[in-house]
């Protein structure tokens, strides 16, 4: 069965309808880029496979079943903007965390912590944003989950800090589980991923895997994208 | 084992491409046990999926072999190494025909050229 299915998704925010019926199909053990340009619906249609929005009209199944509580401990979610009260220390954040969720390891959230140099006694709000963004990151992968959906991880941050995004993101998903990156960076990214989704105007365009799109448009998937969406 | 991308030609192909040129080079010896699948693409820095895929491509020419429950090992016939390797320094060879010929070298030329080339570095 399929990890996560939309089907005939629409949302509307008022009377402008920011998702017209989407419809896709994501399996176990892939790595997926949603890409699209700013304002084009990506992170819509994150919040409404986490539940954190209502669709208008549509579906949203995991594993077979309507998304809602019980799909809270398979997904770990990285949300574009951080969550997380700047006044706790990196130790108060891992406890929380570690009450929060079941499948999350703390071990390994410190033995990544400690990879990077981050003391547990400092405070978020002493971290750059860089760090602050690495934090999050080791947090959200800490967790054995089946599908992890991060939103714009490699936003805001610096050409190296991208490496290290990507490289935490390739060795630490669980096995067999399926991640979702959202990004307008595509050249940074397209080396790891499967297979692509191209979101526009709330719909979605195409869906390939990411070597024969190579192939059959000749060109790398930044490239695709630029001729696909040229302004 | 270092890999390095371009991300206009399929990965999986540079993939195979590369290891290959490890293994017909003897940087990876005949007989040598890889890696897991997992360990190794991390290594390389690309998505388990498709070294996977570009396993099985290696594994199909019979460069690589599976052993059912130890993994996978490079080939221990030498005859196919080696003409893998011949295969590889013909479409050098070529390429440098080819690319000499563009700026006005006749084949023979170009040979003359590169014995002459020979001596410096």
């Amino acid at each position: 069965m399929e990890l996560l299915k939309c089907v005939d998704l629409c949302k509307n925010y008022g009377s402008k309808k920011v998702l017209k019926n989407v419809n896709l199909t994501i399996p176990k053990g892939k790595i997926i880029g949603l890409l699209g340009k700013n304002g084009t619906g990506k992170t819509t249609l994150i919040k409404l496979i986490n539940d954190l929005l209502t669709a208008t009209s549509g579906q949203v199944l995991i594993n077979g079943q309507k998304v809602g509580v019980g799909s809270k401990s398979v997904i770990s979610y990285l949300p574009e903007r951080t969550y997380l009260d700047k006044g706790m220390t990196i130790e108060k954040v891992i406890k929380y965390f570690e009450g929060f969720y079941d499948n999350f390891d703390p071990e390994k959230a410190r033995k990544l912590l400690e990879d990077l140099g981050l003391s547990t006694d400092l405070k978020i709000t002493k971290m750059s944003k860089g760090m602050q963004e690495k934090l999050q990151l080791v947090l959200v992968m800490s967790r054995k989950a089946e599908l992890y959906i991060l939103d714009e991880p490699l936003g805001g941050v610096d050409p190296a800090t991208r490496d290290y995004i990507l490289d935490t993101i390739l060795t630490n998903f669980a096995e067999g589980a399926s991640v979702i990156i959202s990004t307008h960076l595509i050249s940074d990214i397209e080396r790891i991923l499967d297979e692509v989704i191209f979101i526009n105007d709330g719909e979605i365009v195409l869906q390939s895997a990411t070597d024969e799109l190579r192939v059959k448009e000749n060109g790398s998937i930044d490239e695709i994208f630029r001729r696909m969406f040229k302004c | 084992m270092t890999f390095s991308f371009d991300n206009n030609i399929p990965i999986y192909v540079q993939l195979v491409e590369q290891i290959k040129i490890y293994i017909i080079s003897g940087k990876l010896s005949a007989g040598e046990r890889l890696p897991s699948v997992r360990d190794l693409a991390l290594k390389c820095k690309v998505n388990p999926n498709t070294l996977q895929r570009a396993l099985s491509e290696l594994e199909d020419c019979g460069l690589i072999f599976t052993e059912r429950t130890n993994g996978k090992f490079v080939t221990e016939n030498q005859e196919l190494i080696e003409k893998y390797k011949k295969e590889y320094a013909d479409a050098l060879s070529k390429k440098f025909i080819e690319s000499m010929a563009d700026i006005g070298f006749d084949s023979g030329l170009a040979i003359k050229y590169l014995e002459e080339f020979g001596g410096r570095d």
